[in-house]
């Protein structure tokens, strides 16, 4: 269980790098915080390089986090690690949140989660073959009255159905709707 | 100077001082333990919950009581506060209760474990904890890892009292440990394989209450009530060079830092007595040390000297006087 | 149709844009806060409402912000809270992609009187796309002169910013939100001190919910007078309820305290009772963490009364036979449905969110989820039952901060009114495994 031999899946062949803009842009964050506090852009900085760098954090990219935060690597292993947001192993080019708790449950999110599994052939917490998606459950997304719902990257998918499922499978897979 | 009453013993102590040190001010009996809470690492404390107590008034201004239980490493005393701890059967029952969480994942380990014996787990269940389990789920379970060459990593029974983290912010340049995860899957751990490395990292194995950071260079070597504490020093560059060399005949053991009754490291010529590396993991010759002579361990331990005997006087006592 | 104080335009089209929103009355409260009121009297004025906190713990607002220390050469912070993840509860998301000025509005008013110079909203990350509207919001309030260096020439400077959250739950707490806020783990912090006295930073703060911050506005434009007409008792103004769960017409309604639950459940103005023309078979009125009731004491009290949305109705009959408003995530549970399992699932989401830090959270909210699992899985024997009352117990009070408590109600809850269910799990494993809604009560409700 521990997972401090970690094996080479969590780590990225290269070193990330953001684009200069993407940097300005990090660094316009930092300047935001009161003098000496500028480790309080940290998460937004991480949501930023899992978004910049395939969709999660590879030991490679935490360590170019904490490079430009000027923090020790290990500070940035403990926050990415407790936040539920931050994948801390790759996935695919679209990843599905179905949320699993209670309101969402009482209208059927069991449902839509067994009917994604099978319709993708993959298991919660997998990745398709081709590396389109990814399936996850989260805890409640609020959305409980438009339930049931998943989210993929900004955008909730609300009132589900396993029609709407099928057609929002199609609209990622041919690129009609956008990451 | 304020006033405060615990467990019907009245003292008066600084302002701004909490129950905890209050208490053992008092010494004794009315001293709540603490697993997480280390009077020598500022920031430590209110994690473990072993050391809550009842306040059963406030203070002279206003007397309610606190309808909670708190954690009495870190609330502050008010000027006339009565506080309860051993005489709270609140105290009794909701601290047999932080036991209870605290043993669930632990594994039942002690006789291969190194920590047995000096263990504060050990000490804690013995006084508070329950016969028995009631949890039937299957433990969690780490592998124990190499953190650095001199000191294992056993998770398996770290119960989360982060002082190992605040010894590497304290007392060490760089910090390559910490906490991660989070709820019943926090662990203790340095993600990728990095080395803790450093002159006093060993101070971590000083600090950990439990079996989870252990010395490698003692480890499997013998019980530690086998031993025979010496106090001794060393000339040393890096610390006091004060420490307790546990010894075996002539044969140096392992080197550990000078411990009060409550495990925390004594002050040496007015400071922490932390030691270096060196003079913990390098310094087995006897030649090396300057041998002063027995050092009483004052714990207050299952196993230190006539404990055992004398608890178990105590309960004939019982038994003889018809108490349950 | 009730009375609404914030929801009064948000059908209106374009109503998060600058222009609209001050088309229709936005930010006249800045213009009178700023101008005409001491920031003294701001608080008056939030006192005299009897407004209180609408995250869930229902702190009178105006006494917060009286806690708040003022030393000087320290600055002080005013953080909004906008890391709704309360199970049930969806209103403050709805309020801000609706109405981010009003937010704004509410900010600037609620920062001017507590002389704060900058403040943050700090939102729950999976809200991303709400953040972009607040700081599209924003971006057009510094433009208009609402926010930044002498705000409408009245000399008082603000500066407003947004962050995210990272996913935690726990990050509610408002100290765990100030770690977050930091840059680090969501740990709650050990109190005293309160962030009153030592927050964001190490300065005196206050935090205060998205519905409060936004309520502050028609209190100072209309008078906290006038807002604590509407009402009853202690519970004043409008509250905005989350409705979700199995009814005909879920969503975000605002209401004035006071409406019945019966109304409000079976309206036609309101969720028009419970989907598919099935039975009522209990409520949670207030988010995950509030105590289950079963139908008969969804509409009455245990002494017969007719229970009302307030703080007091809900809460009448203490944990015995009442709850709590909470957050207002209001969930409606069918005839259909599984105590055990909706029990079990809550648990689930505390062991998921618990951050691990005191004993009590991260072990026993573990340990009640895996004996909740396996008796909604037919794993369970009898004495799990009272297994789980004593962790319950022995959870609650003995935690850092208040996730233990809420974990831990619940599944009390849960058991008091429900043990016929836990045990009907037990007695019959295997046809607990066939059908989902475990025993049909008697008290059903139509």
């Amino acid at each position: 269980m521990s997972s401090t031999h970690v094996d080479l899946s969590k780590r990225h062949s290269e070193t990330p790098c953001f684009s200069p803009e993407k940097l300005a842009e990090a660094q316009k964050l930092m300047s935001l915080y009161p003098e000496g506090k500028h480790k309080s852009a940290l998460i937004r900085i991480l949501h930023m390089a899992e978004e910049e760098f395939g969709g999660w954090l590879s030991i490679e990219t935490m360590d170019y986090v904490a490079g430009i935060v000027n923090i020790e690597p290990i500070e940035v292993y403990e926050v990415a690690s407790f936040y539920t947001m931050f994948n801390l192993d790759p996935v695919g080019n679209y990843v599905f949140e179905v949320c699993r708790t209670g309101p969402c449950m009482l209208v059927g999110s069991d449902n839509i989660i067994s009917y994604i599994e099978n319709k993708l052939d993959i298991k919660v917490g997998e990745t398709t073959k081709d590396g389109m998606f990814t399936l996850k459950t989260a805890e409640c997304l609020g959305a409980c009255g438009y339930a049931p719902m998943l989210q993929c990257g900004k955008k909730y998918h609300e009132h589900l159905t396993n029609e709407k499922v099928d057609e929002l499978i199609a609209a990622y897979r041919s690129g009609e709707l956008p990451k | 100077m304020v006033k405060v009453t615990i467990d019907d013993i009245q003292i008066e102590v600084e302002d701004g001082t909490s129950i905890l040190n209050a208490a053992r001010q008092i010494g004794g009996e009315v001293v709540p333990p603490a697993m997480c809470y280390y009077s020598k690492l500022p920031g430590t404390g209110g994690k473990c919950r072993t050391c809550l107590v009842e306040v059963a008034a406030g203070s002279e201004k206003d007397p309610r009581p606190m309808p909670k239980l708190v954690a009495s490493c870190s609330t502050p005393v008010q000027d006339g506060m009565i506080v309860k701890n051993k005489t709270s059967e609140k105290v009794h029952t909701n601290r047999g209760a932080v036991v209870e969480f605290l043993l669930i994942n632990h594994p039942l380990d002690c006789p291969v474990c190194d920590q047995a014996g000096e263990c504060h787990l050990q000490d804690l269940s013995f006084e508070n904890g329950g016969e028995g389990t009631r949890y039937e789920e299957e433990k969690r379970t780490f592998d124990p890892i190499d953190i650095g060459n001199k000191i294992k990593l056993h998770m398996n029974r770290c119960i989360l009292c982060y002082r190992c983290v605040h010894v590497a912010n304290q007392l060490t340049d760089k910090r390559v440990h910490g906490v991660l995860n989070r709820g019943e899957h926090t662990e203790i751990s340095t993600y990728i394989e990095a080395a803790v490395d450093n002159d006093f990292s060993g101070n971590m194995i000083d600090v950990c209450p439990v079996g989870a950071l252990t010395d490698k260079t003692f480890r499997f070597k013998s019980r530690v009530w086998f031993l025979k504490p010496m106090e001794a020093s060393c000339e040393c560059t890096k610390c006091s060079g004060k420490t307790v060399l546990w010894m075996f005949g002539n044969e140096i053991y392992r080197v550990t830092a000078r411990k009060d009754k409550y495990g925390e490291v004594e002050d040496q010529d007015g400071k922490a007595g932390w030691i270096c590396n060196d003079c913990r993991f390098e310094k087995k010759d006897p030649s090396k040390w300057n041998i002063i002579g027995p050092r009483t361990i004052n714990r207050h331990s299952v196993i230190s000297q006539g404990k055992y005997s004398a608890a178990r006087a105590n309960s004939q006592k019982k038994i003889e006087n018809g108490d349950k | 149709m009730a009375r609404k104080l914030l929801l009064e335009h948000d059908s209106v089209p374009g109503i998060e844009t600058f222009e609209v929103y001050k088309k229709h009355g936005g930010y006249r409260s800045v213009e009178k806060a700023l101008k005409k009121m001491s920031p003294q009297e701001v608080v008056e004025e939030v006192q005299k409402s009897g407004l209180r906190g609408r995250g869930g713990a229902g702190f009178p607002t105006g006494m917060k912000w009286s806690f708040l220390a003022k030393p000087e050469g320290v600055p002080r912070y005013l953080l909004c809270n906008a890391d709704e993840s309360e199970p049930g509860t969806f209103k403050d998301r709805y309020l801000m992609e609706k109405l981010p000025h009003l937010l704004i509005e509410g900010m600037i008013v609620s920062s001017y009187a507590l002389g704060a110079n900058l403040s943050y909203i700090y939102i729950r990350g999976e809200y991303m796309w709400i953040l972009d509207i607040l700081e599209k919001a924003i971006d057009e309030a510094y433009a208009k002169g609402y926010l930044g260096k002498n705000i409408l020439g009245s000399g008082y400077d603000l500066d407003l910013r947004v962050a995210p959250g990272g996913g935690a739950y726990i990050c509610g707490e408002e100290t765990a939100l100030i770690e977050s806020l930091e840059g680090k783990r969501g740990n709650p912090r050990m109190k005293p001190p309160f962030p009153a006295v030592k927050g964001l930073w190490g300065c005196p703060t206050v935090v205060n919910n998205v519905e409060t911050l936004m309520a502050v506005v028609p209190i100072v434009n209309d008078g906290g007078d006038e807002y604590a007409k509407i009402g009853i008792g202690k519970s004043t103004g409008t509250k905005l309820i989350s409705a979700g769960g199995n009814l005909v017409r879920p969503g975000v309604y605002e209401l004035e305290m006071g409406l019945s639950v019966e109304e409000f459940i079976y309206g036609d103005d309101w969720c028009r009772g419970i989907a598919n023309g099935k039975k009522l078979k209990a409520c949670v009125p207030g988010g995950s963490s509030v105590p289950i009731l079963p139908a008969h004491l969804v509409t009455k009290t245990a002494a017969g009364e007719t229970r009302l949305m307030t703080y007091e109705s809900l809460a009448d009959g203490g944990f015995a036979s009442g709850s709590m408003l909470g957050s207002g995530g209001f969930i409606i549970f069918d005839e259909d449905q599984c105590i055990v399992r909706n029990t079990w699932n809550f648990a689930r989401f505390y062991a998921h969110e618990s951050c691990g830090q005191c004993s009590p959270c991260r072990e026993g909210t573990g340990w009640m989820e895996k004996v909740l699992n396996r008796l909604e899985h037919g794993q369970g024997n009898l004495r799990d039952i009272e297994l789980l009352e004593e962790i319950n117990k022995k959870i609650e009070g003995n935690t850092i901060c208040p996730l233990g408590d809420a974990a831990a109600w619940p599944v009390a809850a849960a058991i008091r009114h429900f043990r016929e269910e836990f045990e009907w799990h037990v007695s019959h494993r295997e046809e607990s495994q066939t059908r989902n809604y475990g025993l049909l009560k008697e008290s059903l409700v139509g």
